[in-house]
């Protein structure tokens, strides 16, 4: 019989994820480690893991793990990669971690080049501490703190971390991608596989925003929530590819 | 080698060197630059580990505990403003348990406050409850000693180092003696927690305090072996006179060094006068202010700031017995000799 899904070895065997049920997080944590997986190079693997949801990981990630300040994962990343070049190093942030307190880190460990490679999960909200308004909040969008919408002549447009890297010289690879039907997880499985070959070609700074729901803090059902991704969410956030490298 | 004449940042970062540091994490900040400024020309020279400047101090720390967390010998440096910035990782260190080496060179505050020589720092630290070694040099010699040994102590107990020397150290000139840095230390613990791939080590490390974790349970190890260890072999202090003395001087750094000139005075040939400089302010030496005669009538704690940080610490190690009493910055500058010795003069007039 054909396996049509499998569980990837760079998850902890005996241990479930601990996701809300519907939340993209699981589709995307089961893609990347199946990559890792594939490229034969969990034994080498050094996860970093972030503040927030992403903060979970270190629970069910079947390698090295450390579980750093929020917002600082690039720079711990940074330190861990310098000293032991010749290991896999990355970072799994979301958007409050990354697009709001860390961008001072993500942005310079960007601008070094340095040879890590970013997953940022973007679900337009702050998951773990109850669905607060992240930077990355869409404008109109009701968070607990933005009661009435967010207010963009107030707060502003949401940050377009991906446009940003990607003008960076250090960011080697920058892909926006989404997990929303079974042809994108596939698409997103490859930007990530490319990503981290970037690292591991040496060439720099690698990328992968990934566009993810929250049901339980957008109050929708998991497949509401698909559906809102789709018509809103990739209006702001247009996945593709913002830069990659030649092989 | 011969003693040469070093200035305190240069002796400071040479002993990072020869301490076998692996990792330096800077971030520009005054008075302190002549430190990263000499590893970043030396490291590459020497083919020894990296020197990387950070983004910020926050940045810089938190690279520290990547670095840190592979097992390698790591070091940032800084004055008090960027440690501000740095406590809410070094809070983690201390929790997690990674050994790592900050040295604070202290400048004056509050806030940017200026560049004037400071002993401002000392209690500071992050979030919750925790403790790290704090080590206070006298002189340029000891900042030396004191830096070498800090990355020995950081690794025999797992746990941040912060060396707090204050900027008059830093930044003056004295000759040192590279030949008579402290033994290093043996039979170290290996680092069986270092990041390296489950491949590399067999075996998977999960290096965070995590939703399945009993953080009570981190924190016992703390609290129960940990700092107990620390307080046993770690206190350091220096005490001169003080089971006679009729007044008691004491001070670290710099203020030290005023306080012996003023003790040294003809006009207080008469009167005994102890000094005690604790070396480390935690684990903070108790012994020495047990160990002041009951005929001691007050204790003068001078210190280059206002109101007093060590104090607090004195009180509670003279447990009431005199009265304590600051001297430190005024109006017209911050502390210097005079200023000790019109203090010395008004507590000897009130109480002997």
């Amino acid at each position: 019989m054909e396996t049509l899904v499998r569980r990837s070895d760079t998850l902890m065997p005996d241990v479930a994820n601990t996701f809300c049920p519907g939340c993209t997080h699981g589709i995307i944590t089961n893609t990347f480690c199946t990559v890792i997986d594939e490229m034969g190079i969990r034994e080498k693997t050094i996860s970093v893991s972030s503040v927030g949801c992403g903060g979970m990981n270190p629970l069910f990630i079947n390698t090295d793990i450390i579980g750093p300040m929020h917002g600082r994962a690039p720079a711990t990343a940074t330190g861990l990669k310098r000293c032991r070049p010749d290991k896999f190093v990355y970072t799994y942030q979301g958007d409050g971690d990354l697009a709001s307190i860390g961008t001072a880190e993500i942005v310079h460990a960007a601008h070094r080049g340095e040879k890590i490679s970013v997953i940022f999960v973007n679900n337009t909200t702050y998951g773990m501490t109850g669905g607060q308004m992240a930077p990355t909040t869409l404008p109109g969008q009701v968070t607990t703190t933005s009661p009435y919408g967010r207010d963009e002549s107030s707060i502003g447009k949401p940050i377009r971390m991906s446009e940003l890297i990607a003008t960076i010289d250090g960011a080697k690879f920058v892909e926006r991608v989404s997990v929303d039907s079974p042809a994108n997880v596939r698409k997103a499985k490859k930007a990530i596989r490319r990503a981290f070959e970037c690292q591991e070609k040496n060439l720099g700074f690698s990328f992968v925003e990934i566009l993810s729901t929250c049901p339980t803090n957008w109050g929708k059902t998991p497949v509401e929530s698909l559906e809102w991704l789709r018509t809103n969410m990739m209006e702001y956030y247009p996945i593709g590819n913002f830069k990659d490298y030649e092989d | 080698m011969a003693r040469v004449l070093t200035k305190g940042n240069e002796a400071i970062a040479e002993a990072i060197l020869q301490a076998g540091c692996e990792a330096f994490f800077a971030y520009p900040i005054t008075p302190q630059n002549e430190i990263p400024e000499y590893c970043a020309r030396e490291m590459p020279k020497r083919g020894q580990g990296f020197f990387l400047q950070a983004e910020s101090e926050v940045a810089g720390i938190n690279m520290i505990w990547g670095a840190a967390a592979t097992g390698a010998r790591v070091v940032t440096t800084t004055s008090g403003p960027g440690l501000s910035l740095m406590l809410e990782a070094v809070s983690s260190l201390s929790l997690t348990r990674i050994p790592c080496v900050i040295v604070n060179v202290m400048r004056s505050g509050p806030g940017m406050g200026d560049l004037a020589p400071a002993q401002e720092d000392i209690n500071m630290r992050g979030n919750g409850a925790y403790r790290v070694p704090i080590l206070l040099p006298g002189n340029v010699q000891e900042a030396a000693n004191m830096v070498y040994e800090a990355f020995d102590i950081a690794d025999q107990y797992w746990t941040p180092v912060i060396v707090m020397a204050d900027g008059m150290i830093g930044q003056m000139m004295e000759a040192v003696d590279f030949d008579k840095l402290p033994p290093r230390r043996e039979n170290l613990p290996e680092k069986t927690w270092r990041l390296a791939g489950t491949g590399e080590k067999g075996y998977r490390t999960k290096m965070s305090i995590h939703y399945d974790y009993k953080l009570t349970e981190a924190t016992d190890i703390l609290e129960n072996e940990s700092y107990p260890a620390m307080i046993a072999n770690e206190t350091r202090w220096e005490a001169n006179d003080i089971e006679n003395a009729d007044i008691v001087l004491t001070a670290y750094g710099t203020a030290a060094r005023m306080c012996s000139f003023v003790k040294k005075k003809d006009k207080y040939k008469n009167i005994n006068i102890g000094i005690i400089r604790p070396k480390t302010y935690w684990p903070f030496p108790y012994l020495p202010y047990e160990e002041i005669g009951d005929q001691c009538k007050a204790i003068l704690c001078a210190e280059i700031n206002i109101m007093g940080e060590l104090i607090d610490q004195v009180k509670v190690a003279t447990k009431g017995r005199f009265p304590v009493v600051h001297v430190g910055n005024r109006k017209e500058g911050i502390l210097n000799t005079k200023f000790i010795e019109e203090a010395l003069d008004k507590l000897i007039a009130e109480v002997m």
